[in-house]
């Protein structure tokens, strides 16, 4: 018996039967609605705009898990949450609207100290110490690596302060670009140079 | 493993594909919903290496099998009803045209383009979610498309 191969038009009818694409994005809303509903929604995320950039913003159901900037590919991020919380993963925008409108606030001057809950799962040790006497530093003013490792307890540890802050898995929310170095310059920081200016630039104002 | 969002970008036009071949419009986003709950739920668990579609596919299968099954059980109501919105909204699609065809074909038939055309599955895949074998699978699905190129075909130029 031979089986005729469908002509291709045909099958491109066939599977093109894709129906409109926006009844997969209001699918996928709902999806992640009944996701939280269920308690299935272990990290939530979506962008927030902000004069710096589109930063990602990702919740545990606990609080804040991680901010990104841009200079972080998006989807590295996320496969990062994905093994180190879990892989239940869902862009779901409903969860961060607390933190997408501080967030919001803070870009427009309106906002000095964030409320929204915080989640410092992605950060251990000497570093997790370090990011607790962050929000100590307060808006507008900034301290010095070393000043921060005394804070923390190793005055010896300046470099691990860096590190710290480097590595802040809550940037803005936690204030790594409060920390400058002792010589008055700036140092780096994870979302670039300009972007701790910006920050500081803000909070002068 | 990938974060599940980037599962749902990948397959969730597939699997609603296989939905609105298997199911009435009003009932083909539930199973879609339905679907995707579930594997959300199971996916932490899900072996590394396994085909998603497939894994996808069989779940949506369930589903749809457990509407059929409803569907068949629900009583037929006697008499006039009272009118009332319905719960579903106004379908997003009539029921007409190649889904209609498609829903038309007998199971099998219908199971084997759904699987191998609108998901994209391999026909050993095919045939163990139909319960049959790959050989088979395969003439079910060439067998659907041919009886589809008859009825669609047929309604266009009537």
């Amino acid at each position: 018996m031979m089986i005729t191969e469908p002509d291709a038009a045909f099958l491109a009818e066939l599977t093109g039967l894709a129906g409109p694409s926006e009844d997969l994005a209001s699918l996928r809303a709902r999806l992640a609605a009944e996701a939280e509903r269920e308690g299935l929604l272990d990290v939530a995320y979506r962008t927030v705009s902000t004069p710096a950039g589109d930063l990602l913003v990702a919740a545990t159901p606990r609080g804040v898990l991680k901010v990104a900037w841009p200079t972080e590919d998006p989807d590295v991020v996320l496969e990062m949450l994905a093994g180190q919380v879990s892989p239940r993963v869902l862009h779901a925008p409903a969860r961060l609207d607390q933190a997408a409108r501080e967030l919001d606030e803070y870009f427009a001057g309106r906002r000095r100290v964030f409320g929204v809950d915080l989640d410092f799962r992605l950060a251990h040790g000497f570093r997790r110490t370090v990011l607790d006497h962050l929000p100590d530093i307060g808006y507008g003013s900034t301290a010095s690596y070393a000043q921060v490792a005394a804070a923390s307890g190793r005055p010896a540890a300046v470099r691990a302060v860096g590190t710290a802050c480097a590595r802040n898995p809550l940037p803005v929310l936690v204030p790594c670009h409060r920390v400058i170095r002792s010589d008055g310059t700036l140092g780096q920081y994870a979302g670039g140079a300009e972007v701790k200016r910006i920050l500081l630039d803000l909070e002068a104002a | 493993m990938p974060p599940f969002e980037q599962i749902v970008t990948e397959h969730g036009a597939a699997v609603l594909r296989v939905c609105r071949a298997m199911l009435p419009p009003a009932d083909a986003d539930d199973a879609w919903s339905e679907t995707f709950l579930a594997a959300l739920r199971a996916y932490p668990e899900l072996p590394p290496g396994s085909n998603v579609r497939a894994w996808l596919a069989t779940i949506a299968h369930r589903k749809a099998i457990d509407r059929h099954r409803a569907a068949a059980r629900a009583p037929v109501p006697a008499g006039a009803l009272p009118d009332r919105p319905s719960p579903h909204g106004i379908p997003t699609e009539p029921d007409t045209g190649l889904w209609a065809a498609v829903r038309a074909l007998p199971t099998k038939q219908r199971g084997a383009v759904a699987y191998h055309y609108l998901a994209d599955l391999p026909y050993a895949e095919v045939g163990r979610l139909l319960g049959t074998s790959e050989a088979a699978a395969r003439r079910s699905a060439a067998d659907g498309v041919a009886a589809l190129r008859r009825s669609y075909a047929g309604q266009e130029t009537s």
